[in-house]
């Protein structure tokens, strides 16, 4: 097996990164995407509202393997041509906004409303007081939650082969292809995978406690 | 400071319903610079959505708020523009201090009375900082700067929002029964603060139940029932043998 892994070794290496990179960037965008959604889910216009359900209705009532397959192979056909990375980028982002949003919106609702208050009775405006006041406690209560959803996307970035991006999974596939030693080579695509979800978890229970030392 | 201007709060006929149940009818109310007013009353009474009304945390249904020379009419529930920005400009210039203290619990007790002073006014955060420990000075808990609200004491925490509120420098103060929350043994910190505000000349409009700082601290008592302003008096003439049955009653329960 030790004689396999250094021959993946250099396309390994490779994979690695695009599946880091494939599930860090996702993660930012769907965060992004995921605090507005939530910011609209509780705006107090109603067409936003709206939107904002619909949007998570839709991203997390479906598989992600068919947003991915719709996003590369069915947009082509409406003119929107996109590569196998971003096509993949964007699927995830937008999945993981859905989920992401939710996480958002209990954060910031588990926020006590004295915190807005003291903030407006001081003359602070909304994005002040969401950014300076509300989030900074609101990611404290969402942390577990977004480690997760870092942690699956990170996972769910193997669905991305098959719009015939080289990520892990996809390496593992090919040599497997070639060698006739799948086994072995999904054995050390899925340490890898395991590997990188455990530093992420102690990651997230390092900030963990170090959010919460100030609270008592 | 000059008792020449204006008042500065004047309020004519404010209404607040919340559903069916009108919470506030016709009220009205001026205070002068300088002046203590307590508002007190029976629970359910109207006097703290009064009061938050004042800074807009509520939104009165119909009236007329005259807060530091800003004057809004009938704001509704979905204020304009312009209204919000009457409602920013009214909010710099007067402070809030609630029940619940409200301290941002991830600031330290100096980072909570140097946010508003920074972020709201651009003040720079050196300047605020001085500026912040010498109120924390003020209200006994110098040594206490770095410390998180988690870590105080609630009579700690309400004296630490009192110096936040007075960091931003504010004509008025609106205590919001400031003391509700808190042990007896910790009001008495916290009314001393008071006090030494209200000596110092600090415009004051309190809800509380604390009839003792009402007898000795307020210029005026305004009795609220029911939605209504029911007196608007001296404390002499509130606490003293000629009160109104009404008034008696009420202090009878209250346990003065």
């Amino acid at each position: 097996m030790l004689e396999l892994f250094y021959r993946a070794l250099p396309l390994l290496e490779k994979a690695v990164l695009v599946t880091l990179g494939l599930g860090f960037s996702a993660f930012f965008c769907g965060c992004v995407i995921g605090l507005l959604v939530a910011l609209a889910r509780i705006s107090p216009y109603k067409p936003l509202r709206w939107f904002a359900f619909s949007y998570v209705s839709i991203f997390r009532g479906t598989p992600l393997l068919i947003q991915i397959l719709l996003i590369y192979f069915g947009l082509p056909s409406y003119g929107i041509v996109m590569g196998p990375l971003p096509s993949a980028l964007l699927a995830l982002s937008l999945f993981a906004g859905a989920y992401l949003s939710e996480n958002f919106r209990s954060g910031i609702m588990a926020v006590d409303k004295g915190q807005w208050e003291a903030a407006w009775s001081m003359g602070m405006g909304y994005w002040k007081t969401l950014f300076r006041i509300i989030l900074p406690q609101a990611f404290r209560v969402a942390l577990p939650p977004l480690g997760s959803r870092l942690i699956g996307l990170m996972k769910d970035t193997s669905l991305a082969s098959t719009v015939t991006v080289v990520e892990l999974t996809r390496v593992a596939e090919q040599i497997g292809a070639t060698t006739f030693r799948y086994m072995e080579m999904f054995l050390m695509v899925g340490a890898i995978y395991w590997f990188i979800n455990q530093i992420l978890t102690i990651l997230q229970t390092w900030l963990e406690s170090r959010l919460s030392r100030r609270y008592a | 400071m000059t008792s020449t201007t204006a008042p500065i709060v004047r309020v004519s006929g404010l209404a607040k319903s919340f559903g069916s149940n009108q919470v506030l009818k016709n009220v009205g109310l001026s205070v002068d610079r300088g002046e203590v007013v307590v508002v007190m009353g029976p629970s359910g009474s109207g006097k703290t959505t009064f009061i938050r009304s004042l800074n807009f945390l509520e939104m009165p249904d119909q009236g007329r708020i005259e807060v530091c020379g800003t004057q809004i009419n009938d704001p509704g529930a979905r204020p304009d523009a312009a209204t919000r920005r009457s409602i920013q400009a009214i909010r710099q210039k007067t402070a809030m201090v609630f029940q619940s203290f409200n301290l941002f619990p991830h600031m330290t007790a100096l980072e909570n009375i140097i946010e508003g002073p920074v972020s709201v006014k651009g003040l720079k955060k050196d300047a605020a900082r001085e500026r912040g420990r010498a109120l924390l000075e003020k209200v006994g808990l110098a040594h206490k700067a770095d410390e998180y609200p988690g870590r105080l004491s609630g009579g700690q925490k309400q004296r630490v929002a009192i110096a936040r509120a007075l960091a931003m420098e504010p004509e008025v103060i609106f205590f919001d029964e400031p003391t509700s929350a808190l042990d007896p043994e910790l009001r008495d910190e916290v009314l001393k603060v008071m006090r030494d505000l209200a000596r110092e000349g600090m415009t004051m409009l309190v809800v509380t139940h604390e009839t003792r700082f009402a007898r000795d601290v307020a210029d005026r008592i305004v009795f609220m029932e029911g939605g209504h302003v029911l007196e608007d008096t001296t404390p002499a003439e509130f606490f003293g043998p000629n009160a109104t049955e009404r008034s008696r009653q009420f202090l009878g329960r209250i346990g003065d």
